[in-house]
């Protein structure tokens, strides 16, 4: 063996070795990466894409506001407990929120956009006799107001009374504080009904909550008479700030974890049996030749999973897809060189001389038709970035770039390193071992 | 024993012709049907607790108002429903409307598009196959650039890759008309994925062209590219025959809900082989040898003569 071919053993044993401990126990944490990212639609959990109606701010402000929508949704977030939340802006309207690994009801889906206003309403009675509930307005400062919870202090909290009834306790701010005070005086012992938007806040037993005003209230109030659920949302709701702009829901995807779990197991079957039969075939095909291109196949696996694992790469359906065929096409630059190999076999050439022949002669084709793949890559990635429901696509583009370009390198090196290694031994006389009797033409 | 496919090639470019013919048939008169990544709407993935035949599902569904609702039913045993643009409202009264008729039923996955980001899904996906075609017919185009005439070589191998496509379309014509299969992002991601393999093929196949005529082994074009065929056969279908392999593993295993993607692969992958062994090289003979007109001649005359 030459000395070039030690060194090239033992940078693939090397490689290899590498990439076994960085990979197994999967779940185990290599280089401050644990287990292999999992995307959305394996993992489960939601993406939600909003619009933000950017109609009522001025040019210019745009990403001031986005970034506020950005940490208003990051605080009714937190209660949900989710793990590694991702909120970005997208473009100069869309806000993108991803919550991986979660269940989410429809009710907390809608929550997180919603535009968390509490308005007062009074009942008035128009000529017809009809009673309406109309905004509860006072002039301040020569301008007319509406009381909303917009004036609130963002330290709402809920609490129990002596009776045991829920409260959900606010404090007016100063402005607040001006506009409370005319109007309840105005409203004494009169009811006043808390709507969000243009239906009433509920109670427990489902009829609106009108509480009559009894006193004026200058600093505190409560609301009574909602569940303690309700309470507690819309307490942290509150508190984490008004939406300084409405958002529309664009795009919602939602996965169970357990339909995302059903996928990896499949997927994982479908790659070894996959892996499996392709290396039965080699071994039929090409024989002795096939069986190190299967043990090159396995380095390659290897390879690009730790590899998947260390970047680390998000594995979406799609990503696997793209992995799978990677390895189809790993094959590829094999069978380039094997049959390269085979005609100059045939042409009566030692077995060592026709492996480098084989090998140097195959490149241009390997490197030429392995660009075109590069190319749709960056293309899919491109696609992927651009769109809201890309993650899949750009997964997809990422894990064929990667198997790819390690193919390239376990075909080249691998395979031949471990072709060399026969050669001047006595296998290397029994060229029958190389090439398949049944030959074609 | 030699095949001389080059001495054959109008009959398979003839076969190629009316395959591609009865691709844009069936696009012309069945159509594709988008899926909701580029129509908008919903699909809602729910399991019962009770067996529920699909007749009597798609029927409340109708009486709920969503007679024009799809519905698939997944290996795992969960129906995939797909309907129009839902609010939280109409998603809950739907949901609560199954309940009531078919027992306790739990979500396990739902996707809404809106008609906005569904449009401009599509626009991209178009723009990427566009650019796709483009930039592969440029690299090759400059891979080949040595050779003496490398446009020819960057244009056959597009026609290959427009024939792929057009296969790939024509038969997601059919099962979109027949079976309901949908064109989503994941199909275009298929068709670019068999667009790069395709040219993968035609240009190793192109490159066994390129060393024999440098190598000088006849100056008859004709018998340099019989030869490089017969050569490269043997790679081009043991590659193709591995990859399928591992793809019909994936479409066995993992099953109907990536059909979109892995049938594309297959199809495309199976025209491709064809279109960079019969129909990229006969191209380039054909113009090399300035035979555009024979073509055209000779088709009517092998069509009267059938």
């Amino acid at each position: 063996m030459s000395r070039r071919n030690t060194i090239a053993w033992i940078i693939i044993l090397g490689l290899f070795a590498f990439a076994l401990w960085a990979l197994l126990p999967i779940e185990g944490e290599r280089l401050g990466r644990k287990g292999i990212q999992l995307g959305l639609d394996l993992k489960g959990g939601v993406r939600l894409v909003y619009q933000a109606d950017m109609s009522s701010v001025e040019p210019g402000e745009e990403a001031d506001v986005l970034d506020g929508v950005i940490a208003v949704i990051a605080n009714r977030i937190n209660p949900l407990g989710v793990t590694e939340p991702n909120i970005e802006r997208r473009g100069t309207d869309l806000i993108v929120v991803e919550l991986p690994a979660l269940s989410v009801t429809d009710v907390q889906k809608e929550r997180i956009g919603r535009t968390a206003l509490l308005e007062f309403r009074e009942l008035v009675t128009d000529e017809e006799g009809n009673e309406q509930w109309v905004p509860a307005t006072a002039v301040i400062d020569g301008q007319e107001k509406e009381l909303t919870s917009s004036y609130f202090k963002e330290n709402t909290y809920v609490d129990r009374d002596s009776f045991g009834s829920i409260l959900l306790i606010f404090e007016w701010n100063e402005e607040g504080s001006r506009l409370s005070q005319e109007i309840t005086t105005r409203l004494l012992n009169k009811p006043v009904g808390i709507f969000e938007g243009d239906e009433p806040l509920r109670g427990d037993d489902g009829e609106p909550i009108a509480p009559i005003i009894r006193s004026v209230i200058t600093d505190r109030g409560q609301i009574e008479g909602l569940s303690l659920n309700e309470a507690n949302e819309l307490s942290s709701q509150l508190n984490a700030g008004r939406l300084p702009v409405p958002l529309e829901t664009k795009y919602d995807l939602t996965i169970e974890p357990a339909l995302g779990a059903d996928f990896v197991n499949l997927s994982t079957k479908a790659g070894i049996v996959g892996i499996v039969l392709v290396m039965l075939f080699m071994i039929a095909y090409y024989r002795l030749s096939g069986l190190f291109a299967s043990l090159s196949l396995i380095f390659y696996g290897a390879l690009v999973l730790a590899i998947f694992k260390l970047i680390p790469v998000t594995l979406t359906l799609a990503g696997i897809g793209g992995f799978v065929l990677s390895i189809g096409m790993a094959v590829d630059a094999n069978v380039l060189i094997f049959e390269r190999m085979k005609e100059e076999l045939r042409t009566g050439r030692t077995l060592g001389a026709s492996i480098e022949a084989g090998f140097n002669r195959a490149w241009t084709g390997i490197r030429d038709s392995n660009a075109t793949t590069f190319i749709v890559c960056a293309i899919l990635y491109w696609v992927g970035s651009s769109i809201v429901a890309g993650a899949p696509v750009k997964g997809f583009a990422l894990t064929l770039f990667i198997g790819v370009a390690v193919s390239m390198f376990t075909a080249i090196v691998a395979t031949r390193t471990l072709m060399r290694f026969v050669v001047g031994t006595r296998l290397a006389q029994r060229t029958s071992l190389f090439s398949t009797y049944a030959g074609r033409k | 024993m030699m095949f001389d496919i080059v001495g054959k090639r109008f009959w398979f470019l003839s076969i190629s012709g009316i395959v591609i013919l009865i691709g844009i048939i069936f696009l012309g008169v069945f159509g594709l049907k988008p899926g909701i990544d580029f129509s908008s709407g919903s699909i809602m993935t729910l399991s019962f607790e009770q067996s529920v035949d699909k007749d009597e599902l798609a029927q409340e569904l109708a009486n709920l108002g969503y007679g024009s609702a799809s519905i698939e039913h997944s290996p795992a045993g969960d129906f995939l429903i797909r309907t129009v643009e839902l609010t939280m409202d109409e998603k809950a009264q739907l949901k609560e409307g199954l309940a009531e008729k078919f027992g306790a039923l739990t979500e396990k996955g739902f996707e809404n598009v809106d008609p906005v980001i569904a449009k401009e899904t599509g626009r991209i996906a178009i723009i990427a196959v566009v650019v796709a075609a483009i930039g592969i017919m440029l690299y090759v185009t400059w891979a080949f650039r040595r050779m003496p005439r490398p446009f020819h070589y960057g244009t056959c191998a597009i026609i290959a890759l427009v024939h792929d496509v057009l296969v790939v379309l024509g038969v997601f014509s059919i099962t979109g008309a027949i079976l309901g299969w949908e064109i989503n992002l994941i199909f275009i991601t298929g068709v670019l994925a068999v667009i790069g393999y395709s040219v993968n093929n035609t240009v190793v196949i192109f490159d066994r062209i390129r060393e024999n005529l440098t190598k000088g082994i006849s100056t008859n074009f004709e018998v340099v590219v019989n030869s490089s065929l017969v050569e490269t056969m043997g790679r081009s279908l043991n590659t193709s025959l591995t990859t399928l392999i591992v793809v019909l593993a994936l479409l066995f295993f993992v099953g109907s809900s990536i059909n979109n993607f892995t049938v594309v692969l297959i199809v495309g992958i199976v025209a491709g082989t064809y279109s960079s062994i019969s129909i990229a090289p006969l191209l380039l003979v054909i113009w090399e040898k300035r035979e555009w007109g024979r073509l055209i001649r000779w088709w009517p005359i092998s069509r009267s003569r059938s």
